[in-house]
């Protein structure tokens, strides 16, 4: 079934009686040349371009709930490349690019919206630093411009610009970013990767990981014994549990990110919009409720909720950028588990195992790395060697001090990020 | 968490001490300062799926029954 516009109007004038299910429910083969534990949008994703780039689709994706449940559905959407890190710049750069097309590679709406980043800045040394980080991102390819005050107030006419305390001195506007609709970016891959053979099985938790004298041989799960040669482990906040089951451990707290989302308004916020003076960030969804989110609570949990003190602290932030939206009514909010790294930088690498490889890490950051993430993910499994974009993402980093990618530039141990 | 290795224990010890995680999704052990009232430092058992909590000692006496308080 493809999907068009032409479709859509003759569907919509005979019933919508032709449409069918976006992938099939198979049940597990006894063996697959690969296994990707994980049916979330990285693990989707990793699926789709192993059958598309490397032919590889004698695969199965096992999901212990249903596809794209956790992350990709818990997270606020934004789409970006303005890093400015070594390591990290190159890799949200190939990302982004693949996002430009994704919707035609994957013959599905994901409701990509290139609207704009503009992040803030409040002081002399941070415009200093944005204009550092524009110049990088131009000269890698990608795109920013450096706002002065007066430009921000012609497009943002609505901050608190005479906020005493932390008064706007201009932005770095990124027009290439923006936000896409998460659970279609997930439905997406996965009706793509379906369409090429590969087999996602929900409901399927894995229970165990099988290695024979250093080699793996396949996994235990709730609906059997499951042999492959290849096995990627794709599970964000679960990735220590998972790990856990080959003997590993890996440099990853666990630790729960808040968001939240007003009722439904007119349009008023017409871009992705970050506070450069307390931990905030804010878009309006196409259904018109402004979703914004904050920092971490900063206690490792598992519980997909946060708790009171951040909440104030990120409504507090937001009145204090953009005082027009405290009469709009907090609708919900929500918590996603988030695999933080001591330098808050992701890994993509192989194991001591040899065929098990893990990609894990994304902290805060994993939605717009979907496409990137699943195409050097699918690249190391396939070929065995490391994506050039992703290269810098070693799992031996933190033992060996080098490389390290300080995504804060507050130092690389756990609980700095 | 209160039982730092030997400056000279090792790239490995370290590596586990500084870095590497059981990042338990259940009952587990962290360190917390009571901020907002006595600076205290405090070990708080917890669970990290339900939050809740199940025993608080002051982080200085823990350390004091490790019997490595100098």
């Amino acid at each position: 079934m493809r999907f068009s516009g032409l479709r859509v109007l003759r569907e919509g004038l005979t019933g919508n009686k032709g449409w069918s299910p976006h992938w099939r429910d198979p049940e597990p083969k006894a063996e697959y040349d690969a296994i990707i534990i994980g049916g979330g949008g990285h693990g989707l994703s990793t699926a789709y371009y192993l059958a598309k780039k490397h032919g590889m689709t004698n695969i199965a994706v096992l999901e212990k709930g249903y596809l794209g449940g956790g992350n990709v559905g818990r997270n606020t959407t934004i789409v970006r490349a303005n890093y400015g890190l070594e390591g990290n710049s190159q890799f949200y750069s190939h990302s982004l690019k693949l996002w430009e097309g994704l919707e035609q590679d994957l013959n599905y709406n994901a409701m990509m919206s290139q609207r704009g980043v503009l992040m803030l800045c409040h002081s002399d040394g941070q415009r200093d630093a944005f204009a550092r980080r524009g110049n990088m991102m131009i000269n890698q390819g990608d795109d920013a411009e450096l706002l002065s005050v007066e430009g921000v107030r012609r497009t943002l006419p609505y901050l608190d610009f005479e906020n005493t305390r932390f008064p706007i001195y201009g932005g770095l506007l990124h027009r290439r970013g923006g936000t896409a609709r998460h659970d279609a970016v997930a439905w997406g891959y996965a009706r793509g990767a379906d369409q090429r053979g590969v087999d996602l099985i929900q409901q399927c938790e894995v229970k165990g990981i099988d290695i024979e004298n250093g080699i793996v041989k396949g996994v235990q799960t709730t609906r059997g014994a499951i042999r492959a040669k290849k096995v990627g482990v794709v599970v964000a906040g679960r990735s220590s549990q998972v790990a856990a089951m080959a003997g590993m451990r890996l440099p990853i707290e666990s630790h729960v990110l808040q968001a939240f989302v007003t009722e439904g308004l007119k349009p008023v916020i017409d871009h992705v919009v970050s506070f450069g003076m307390g931990h905030f960030y804010i878009s309006q969804s196409d259904k018109g409720g402004l979703v914004f989110g904050g920092d971490l609570d900063f206690y490792a949990s598992y519980a997909a909720r946060g708790n009171m003190p951040m909440m104030e602290h990120v409504m507090e932030a937001g009145m204090t950028l953009m005082p027009m939206i405290g009469k709009a009514k907090v609708l919900r909010s929500w918590g996603g588990i988030m695999d933080m790294t001591p330098d808050g930088s992701p890994i993509i690498d192989k194991t001591e195992t040899e065929g098990l490889f893990v990609n894990c890490g994304w902290c805060y950051g994993g939605f717009k790395a979907v496409p990137g993430s699943g195409d050097a993910f699918a690249h190391l499994m396939a070929t065995g060697e490391r994506h050039a974009a992703a290269a810098a993402f070693r799992l031996d980093r933190f033992r060996t001090g080098v490389g390290l990618m300080d995504e804060e530039a507050t130092g690389s141990q756990h609980n700095l990020h | 968490m209160l039982a730092r290795p030997d400056l000279d224990a090792g790239v490995a010890v370290w590596d586990d001490y500084l870095h590497l995680r059981d990042n338990p999704a259940g009952e587990t052990q962290d360190l917390w300062q009571h901020e907002a009232g006595c600076g205290a430092w405090l070990v708080v058992t917890r669970d990290t799926v339900s939050h809740e909590i199940s025993g608080v000692k002051l982080a200085a006496d823990v350390k004091r029954t490790m019997g490595a308080v100098s």
